[in-house]
């Protein structure tokens, strides 16, 4: 049964991932994004006459990459093709992408729901094609400004088919690829400057019907939350509409995030004929099996399989796996703790999600920016194993080092941390605090056993935390008998 | 100026004449020859510079075109000089940049004196199409000079210029050639790179020569001809010594004799000097074989909707916004599309625009675009079946001689119907050769040779060994000296 009662929703994502390439997809300029309006556009990038596109061959290598990542079939001959429009920040009037031959199709992911469940989604293609510019209609008084940096841009589209059920569903499988897009070093996956962004397809159906409803589009929604928020709308607003007797128009809407609401962008009246057409200034862009082979020979472990392993092989709990394995960096800097402590999977899992995690969230940095390496992190969870200093005593060590202060070994010799072992020493601060408290010496003595806390904390105290805990209770309870 | 190239390079390096010398000649001459408007801009300050400069060059190490004087097609981008493609859209257009055969013949220290008139974005067959005025036949005056490199074949005829650059889409070297008595060799797709060159239908344009002799077109396609990275679809092979190979005798060369070539539509006149041209290849040695191209009626319509599809295409990116001519106080964004493209653009290129949008247009894509793709392919297909028995194919470039200006004006089909012996070469991206095969009606007759794929050394080889033995190319206009 639907949550939608006898209502089923249909929804397939349109996922754009701006392909992180230095230049452009058919041309040298730069890629960077924030620059000055119109410095990195060449002479391709403007449509001068008689200039022509050349493919970016590390776009294609990137493309090849997601695919081989969705396990899909990477065409030998993908062939480009012109959408035809025009709009002003389309400088050739038309936009070069891939039509009837994408270069990746029919892969699949796995997506885990946040309710436990594992659902496959079916990805109908990936295809490679150029962004467009951008058009600046507020700062021009009666005009429009044109910003052509993003032009050329190369994006990988990529398509599912109509196969997620739910407002969650859809944005659990976004979610899944981007992580997969940046784990895999394919896009940067930064919303707020559009290198990710979605357009999603929904309709909906009768439960009893296998008929697809028709659909609306709901354009360039740049965030998860958003995502989910406008499918949601728009799956009410359907269902309303059908219980109400109205027919679903096939429309473009944007989503409002103020209101919380789409509405139709452009009308059926002003429906594009793109005319699609080959590009003749391309032949077809070919893949070789040595091409495929390359590309495999560099592909890292994928998400999926490293969370497998993490709870097979290395014991994590499935909800410390899940969590390291959000971004390949924080994978990989757990594994690199790991590397040096090996056997401690849980004490490097736990730093890296928890004391790391905690100090980069408030810093606001990733963690390949953390001021704690990798490796200065091992360094300090060996003295913890070391017995060299305690776990809580590490804490403040970690503090000190994100601070600036040095490495583990030097934060504990310039602070003096190191743990008192020497039973002489311990002996002799023993000794101290039960000559300072005979009161309570006595009272445990005569049975009250909640004292040896109380002796443990003083002892502590005295020698500023740096007491061994274990040695420090053996020799207590030697004295105390 | 008579001389050939290479007598031209010889009196050069023997310091009987300067580039200077030769440059004040030719630009003298192009001023004297002002009658047919043959050029749309005179460069006289940079053919001078660059004339400096190739007598400097001339002192050391001298390439065979340093220091001759020539003129470009107003189709090939040069930088800092008014390239306009005979548009009143890219009147005021001067480019940042040089086309790659611009910057391969200035390499060669040739010395450009300006750009010649043409058909506007090379759409045409008479020269009458240029916003600029129509281009007059030096044969007689009164008559057109072909298309759509019109103004290149004028001024090589009347001895302003040894040879001119063009480019050939459906004919447009080879049937100018034909109707001013010259040489014109369209190479094979991919040879000459187009880069910098004004794009009317990508798939089909080439760029090449027209020189008064099949030698001279080999030395100035030597250096036009080779792999550019900058164009995708260049052909990255090595470029044969096509002067070295005109020497070779014609002895046992096949010569396939196309009848359908020499159906109703033919001139008498045209018909006798083709088939004497004929023989006298049979005195040289070569044996003419019958052969048949059956889809060659087809050419023409298969042709008339790829070009203008392509072109619909390639022309979208003039609107006015970034470039060229620009509608003033437009009203609305769909104003200043509308009457930019309105008053830019002559009624020829809105005729072809209007043509290709609507063969690329949903619902008549399969029926036209498709279709004609498909009768391409049947084409390629006849020639690479008569090759298998022949190693060249003639025929008259053209069922007539020139024709008088206005006379084909307002009927654009039989206006097409001019380019019923070249187009199929273009589909099939072959390379072909118009040489002076006599007169009728005192006008020249053309003479087409056509070859297989990359044969240029081939097809100039036999040009030449029929001008070393005939004196048809050597004939010049009335009051030419």
């Amino acid at each position: 049964m639907s949550a939608y009662g006898s209502w089923q929703p249909v929804i397939g994502l349109e996922i754009h991932a701006q392909l992180s390439t230095q230049s452009k997809l058919f041309s040298g300029a730069s890629t960077a994004y924030g620059a000055e309006p119109n410095t990195h556009t060449g002479l391709v990038d403007i449509a001068l006459p008689g200039t022509l596109p050349v493919p970016n061959r590390a776009a294609l290598d990137k493309a090849i990459r997601f695919g081989l990542a969705i396990d899909a079939r990477i065409a030998p001959h993908s062939v480009f093709a012109r959408k035809n429009y025009f709009y002003p920040d389309l400088p050739k009037g038309y936009q070069i992408s891939q039509y009837e031959l994408p270069v990746v199709a029919e892969g699949k992911l796995a997506v885990r729901l946040d309710d436990g469940r594992t659902i496959e989604v079916a990805i109908e293609r990936a295809h490679l094609e150029e962004d467009a510019g951008k058009s600046l209609h507020e700062e021009f008084h009666g005009a429009t400004g044109i910003d052509l940096n993003r032009a050329g841009t190369p994006l990988l589209e990529i398509v599912s088919k109509p196969v997620l059920y739910s407002a969650a569903e859809a944005v659990a499988y976004m979610r899944t690829v981007h992580t997969l897009v940046r784990w895999l070093g394919v896009c940067d996956g930064n919303m707020q400057e559009g290198s990710f962004r979605c357009d999603a397809n929904v309709s909906v159906r009768p439960t009893s019907s296998d008929k697809l409803g028709t659909r609306t589009e709901i354009k360039n929604v740049n965030s998860f939350r958003f995502v989910e928020k406008a499918i949601e709308y728009e799956i009410e607003r359907q269902i309303r509409a059908l219980e109400n007797g109205e027919k679903i128009v096939q429309e473009t809407r944007l989503y409002d995030p103020a209101r919380h609401q789409t509405r139709p962008m452009r009308g059926k009246e002003d429906a594009n004929d793109y005319r699609y057409f080959p590009d003749p200034d391309l032949p077809p862009l070919a893949v070789t099996a040595d091409d495929i082979a390359a590309v495999k020979a560099t592909m890292p472990e994928l998400p999926e399989a490293r969370r497998t392993r993490y709870v097979e092989a290395l014991g994590l709990p499935e909800a410390d796996a899940v969590q390291l394995c959000t971004d390949r960096a924080t994978a990989d800097y757990f594994e690199a703790v790991l590397a040096a402590l090996p056997g401690e999977a849980k004490l490097a899992a736990n730093w890296t999600l928890g004391e790391v995690s905690a100090a980069l969230n408030e810093a606001t940095l990733t963690i390949e920016e953390s001021r704690v390496p990798a490796a200065a992190l091992a360094q300090l969870l060996t003295r913890v194993r070391e017995g060299v200093i305690s776990g809580k005593i590490a804490k403040d060590v970690f503090a000190a080092m994100w601070a600036g202060e040095g490495s583990a070994d030097e934060v504990i010799e310039k602070r003096g941390l190191k743990q008192i072992s020497d039973s002489g020493a311990l002996a002799a601060a023993i000794d101290a605090v039960l000559a300072e408290y005979p009161t309570q010496l006595a009272d445990f003595r005569g049975g009250n056993e909640k004292l040896l806390q109380f002796f443990v904390g003083q002892v502590m105290k005295r020698t500023r935390g740096q007491a061994n805990p274990q040695q420090l209770n053996a020799l207590l309870r030697e004295k105390l008998k | 100026m008579s001389l050939s190239i290479t007598q031209l390079a010889q009196a050069l390096r023997e310091r009987k004449t300067s580039a200077t010398e030769l440059t004040r000649q030719a630009l003298a001459a192009a001023k004297n020859r002002s009658d047919l408007n043959a050029l749309i801009t005179l460069d006289e300050t940079g053919a001078l510079a660059a004339a400096e400069r190739a007598d400097v060059a001339l002192a050391t190490n001298p390439s065979p075109l340093a220091g001759v004087p020539f003129a470009h097609k107003d189709i090939f981008c040069t930088n800092g000089l008014r390239t306009t493609c005979a548009s009143r859209m890219l009147d005021n257009f001067v480019p940042p940049y040089n086309a790659t055969v611009v910057d391969k013949l200035a390499g060669a220290q040739a010395v450009a004196i300006g750009k010649a008139n043409m058909d506007e974005f090379a759409m045409g067959s008479s020269n009458e199409n240029s916003f600029y005025g129509p281009v007059k036949n030096p044969w007689d005056v009164t008559r057109v000079p072909g298309g759509s490199s019109g103004g290149s074949a004028a001024l090589v005829a009347a001895g302003v210029v040894p040879f001119a650059t063009g480019t050939d889409t459906g004919g447009s070297i080879r049937q100018p050639a034909a109707f001013c008595g010259i040489t014109g060799l369209k190479p094979t797709y991919g040879r000459v790179s187009r880069f910098g060159m004004i794009a009317f239908a990508s798939s089909l344009d080439t760029a090449s020569v027209l020189a008064r002799s099949a030698e001279d077109c080999a030395q100035v396609l030597a250096v036009m001809a080779g792999h550019d990275a900058r164009d995708a679809t260049s052909a990255n092979r090595a470029v044969d010594d096509y002067v070295g190979s005109l020497a070779k005798p014609l002895q046992g060369l096949r010569i396939g004799v196309a009848r359908e070539y020499f159906g109703a539509g033919i001139d008498a006149g045209v018909g006798a000097a083709v088939q004497a041209a004929l023989k006298q290849y049979e005195k040289l040695g070569a044996t003419l074989v019958d052969v048949s191209l059956p889809n060659a009626a087809l050419a023409i319509p298969a042709y008339y909707v790829i070009a203008p599809a392509e072109a619909s295409s390639n022309l979208a990116r003039y609107d006015g916004v970034r470039y060229g001519y620009a509608a003033e106080e437009p009203k609305s964004l769909e104003d200043m599309y509308t009457r930019t493209r309105a008053e830019g653009f002559g009624a020829e290129v809105k005729r072809r625009i209007l043509v290709g949008t609507y063969a690329l247009s949903a619902g008549y894509y399969d029926a036209y675009y498709l279709r004609a793709q498909r009768v391409r392919r049947l084409i390629a297909n006849d020639f690479a079946e008569a090759f298998k028995s022949v190693d060249l194919i003639a025929g008259p470039t053209t069922p007539t001689v020139a024709f008088k200006l206005g006379e084909k004006n307002s009927d654009p089909l039989a206006m097409y119907a001019e380019d019923v012996n070249t187009v199929a070469v273009n589909l099939a991206g072959l390379p072909a050769i118009s040489l002076p095969a006599g007169f009728s009606e005192k006008l020249p007759v053309g003479l087409q040779l056509i070859a297989p794929a990359f044969e240029e050394a081939r097809l100039l080889n036999a040009a030449h060994q029929f001008q070393l033995a005939s004196d048809w190319h050597t004939r010049k206009p009335e009051g030419v000296a």
